[in-house]
């Protein structure tokens, strides 16, 4: 059938009226399609005028790029002292640093990113493999980069009894012979210990040995890397500083804050009370407590404490009581994911006959943990900029080094102060703005699984 | 063992608990070098330069021990310390020495468990103005707005001198010494006061610094000194001798310079000084050359003044107080004999 007033065949598409797409039509139809939106776009430009200009002229056009000391920028009075940031550059990345051993560091930046990229790419292929050296060989391998290793351990718990060593005397590779066997000898009577109370309750001595002599073994496999003797000469803590101090803080807050979050967060929704109230107790501590409290706590109070000699080195101290601060406001994150899974996923889990960690790390953490991505990340960003409240304990970080050289004559000028901050702003910024957007790629991508989930479903 | 207490800090309390504590000198010496508090960055007195050198006066005075005890002045480790964390850092041994512009009190030297081992820097409070404002004392500053930092005692001395001399003043209060000097660079007030030594300092961050000038009036006591524990009574000579050797150098024209020179003088003093004759240096547990070890690696008295705040230094703060007894100051130090 057919008529007159009908086409039999498609018209070739046109394309849009000029009017309606580009450069053009974008500016036209979004910022000056009323006069509403055109005085908006007026106000909008003069004030990115008025207030980046001035940075701009400050960071760039103004600034001072070149010179040996304050001379070159004493004059300048809007312009940044870039001199200033290159002349320092070394204490500001590495502290005190030594300069002949900075190749340490650089290793530990550089393998920090090779093992953080392919484990953030999700195509990436071995993600286990990668996951376990950036979670366990990397910590071991930074900490024995970094301070040098050799921790030269004599005693585990049974040689403060008995001297050993009077009777042992071999070192194999700055390993004491003495301590592995006080190592392997006390970890032996603890498991012992354990499966014993374990059995007079009724759990089975076997069981009980196999999971105490496995963490042993695995502790002493973390242990000998960092006993053993690489040749490299010892770096205190106390020489450390600048972005290597932050980012150690940074991340040893951020990788033991999630299981020890995670531990917390299900020992709070425990149905054991004494792992309840402990796991509250802990959290409700943590979270009472300032951060700067826990660091004056853990640098000025806790030395008085211990007796002479025992003195940790400062920075441990602030890592520990950042791990634990961090580690309690995880678990509250943590918990809330818990709380929106549904109940019908643990019933069903119970249903497949799953036990309570299998249900837990193959059922509920996955979904807990990728609906409360943002909370997560969001903390990670939170401590990445708290660490710099080390500061107080006379720690310098990255911003501690900046502001400590302020002071230097050499460069004290007017605009040296600007400068620093504006380095040390910029720095804070690439990381906390990578972050950040990476969260929104892995919620975006959890969502998208969501959405197929749910379309496999109908 | 320092090592071991990274890994198993609480093990390490336990096989500690027992130890009876050694003097100062032999735990420094087992350890090969000595642990000295100083601030984390305070022009001419402990500021790192561009290659991450501690320098200043407070420094220098801790490489000076380390030359006396070790013949090596680089055999010190320098931890920098936050005003509040100074003394306890001290007290529970972290360090063995503070050489931090700590001023010497009485409740300080008295209620805290702690020894002040001599001055090495007289300082002041001090007040600066601009040349246009064609002041020259002190006296003239009433009705004037003042830049002060809060909660210091310079905030206290500032109001103390204004009442006893009569005069108004309206105090403009911030809470950095950063924030202070902005503010006064930018017309808010008319006058700068802080520690003579540190208007110095400040006084370098202004776009011009010569148009500003610092009044001869001084309106506190200040003397900055080395800090040690109560209860070692061997260390606590050790350092005080110390800077009482580099002051008596200086007056002896006893300098890096001049060192090898007068090693072959005749006059009495400067040879037991330098240990030709006596054996001062063994009464005080070292060797009988450690004067001559202070200066040739560190220098006297004077010499670290001029590098660090002095002179040859970009602060150029003039000797005052700090010049010897014999040129009109009040630096003195007992004879070594």
């Amino acid at each position: 059938m057919s008529a007159a007033f009908v086409r039999e065949q498609t018209l070739a598409p046109r394309p849009a009226p000029f009017a309606a797409t580009g450069v053009k039509a974008w500016v036209g139809q979004r910022l000056f399609a009323t006069p509403r939106d055109i005085a908006m776009t007026m106000i909008g430009f003069a004030a990115f005028v008025l207030l980046a200009m001035p940075l701009i002229r400050f960071l760039f056009l103004d600034a001072v790029w070149q010179g040996e000391n304050r001379d070159a920028c004493a004059h300048v009075l809007t312009g940044a002292c870039w001199p200033f940031v290159a002349a320092k550059f070394n204490q500001f990345i590495y502290g005190f640093y030594p300069a002949d051993q900075l190749w340490r560091p650089n290793i530990v930046f550089a393998l920090g990113a090779i093992l953080l990229v392919p484990l953030a790419v999700p195509s990436a292929p071995w993600k286990r493999l990668n996951a376990f050296l950036f979670l366990v060989v990397y910590p071991v391998a930074s900490f024995v980069l970094l301070t040098g290793g050799n921790l030269d351990a004599e005693h585990f718990i049974l040689g403060y009894f008995i001297r050993i060593e009077d009777h042992v005397d071999l070192v194999w590779h700055g390993m004491r012979a003495a301590f592995w066997l006080d190592y392997a000898f006390s970890s032996l009577v603890l498991s012992l210990a354990v499966a014993l109370i374990g059995w007079l309750f009724g759990t089975p001595l076997s069981t009980s040995l196999k999971v105490m002599v496995g963490l042993f073994a695995l502790l002493a496999l973390v242990i000998a890397p960092a006993d053993a003797d690489f040749g490299l000469s010892w770096v205190e803590t106390r020489e450390w500083g600048g972005l290597l101090v932050t980012l150690v803080v940074a991340v040893t807050g951020i990788v033991a804050a999630l299981p020890i979050g995670i531990l917390l967060a299900l020992g709070r929704r425990s149905e054991m009370p004494l792992v309840r109230w402990a796991s509250v107790a802990f959290i409700e501590f943590w979270r009472g407590v300032p951060l700067i409290t826990v660091l004056f706590f853990a640098t000025y109070m806790l030395p008085l404490f211990l007796p002479g000699g025992a003195n940790i080195e400062r920075l441990v101290r602030a890592l520990i009581g950042v791990a634990l601060f961090s580690g309690a406001y995880m678990a509250e994150v943590v918990r809330g994911g818990l709380a929106a899974v549904p109940k019908g996923q643990y019933e069903s889990a119970a249903a497949l006959g799953l036990g309570y960690w299998q249900t837990m790390l193959l059922i509920v953490l996955p979904q807990a943990l990728t609906n409360v991505i943002p909370g997560i990340v969001n903390n990670f960003i939170g401590l990445f900029k708290d660490t710099t409240l080390v500061q107080i304990v006379a720690i310098l970080d990255l911003l501690g080094q900046i502001r400590s050289a302020f002071s230097d004559p050499n460069w004290a000028s007017p605009t040296t102060l600007y400068t620093g901050f504006a380095f040390a702003g910029a720095i804070y910024f690439a990381f906390c703005f990578a972050m950040s957007r990476y969260s929104l790629f892995l919620e975006r991508r959890a969502g998208a699984s969501q959405l197929r989930m749910e379309a496999n479903r109908t | 063992m320092k090592r071991l207490s990274f890994l198993f800090p609480l093990a390490m309390s336990v096989a500690f608990a027992g130890v009876a504590q050694a003097g100062t000198l032999d735990d420094v010496k087992a350890r090969g070098s000595i642990l000295c508090g100083v601030s984390g960055g305070l022009a001419g007195f402990s500021q790192p330069d561009d290659k991450g050198n501690w320098t200043g006066i407070d420094v220098d005075f801790c490489r000076a021990i380390a030359a006396a005890v070790f013949n090596d002045p680089t055999k010190v480790k320098f931890l920098p310390l936050t005003a509040k964390d100074r003394f306890t850092a001290l007290q529970s041994r972290e360090i063995d020495v503070l050489s931090r512009n700590t001023t010497w009190t009485s409740s300080r030297d008295t209620s805290l468990g702690l020894n002040f081992a001599g001055v090495v820097y007289y300082d002041a409070q001090g007040f600066m103005v601009r040349k246009a404002a064609k002041v020259s004392s002190a006296l003239e500053l009433s009705n004037t707005t003042v830049c002060v930092q809060s909660g210091t005692t310079t905030q206290l001395n500032l109001g103390d001198y204004f009442r006893s001399n009569n005069m108004k003043y309206e105090a403009v209060v911030f809470n950095t010494a950063d924030e202070v000097i902005k503010a006064y660079e930018s017309g808010r007030c008319d006058v700068f006061t802080t520690d003579v030594s540190q208007i110095y300092a400040e006084r370098l961050k202004l776009s011009k610094p010569d148009d500003h000038m610092i009044l001869p009036e001084l309106i506190s006591k200040e003397p900055l000194g080395p800090v040690v524990r109560h209860g070692d009574d061997q260390w606590f000579d050790i350092v005080k001798w110390v800077l009482f050797a580099m002051i008596n150098a200086e007056e002896y024209d006893v300098s890096q310079k001049t060192i090898d020179q007068r090693l072959k003088s005749d006059r009495p003093d400067v040879k037991r000084l330098l240990g030709i004759e006596g054996n001062y240096g063994e009464q005080l547990g070292l060797t009988n050359d450690w004067v001559v070890r202070v200066i040739r690696h560190v220098g006297n008295y004077g010499e670290i003044f001029d590098r660090n705040v002095g002179a040859n230094s970009r602060l150029k703060i003039e000797r005052g107080l700090n010049k010897l007894w014999s040129k009109g100051g009040i630096q003195y130090a007992p004879p070594v004999r």
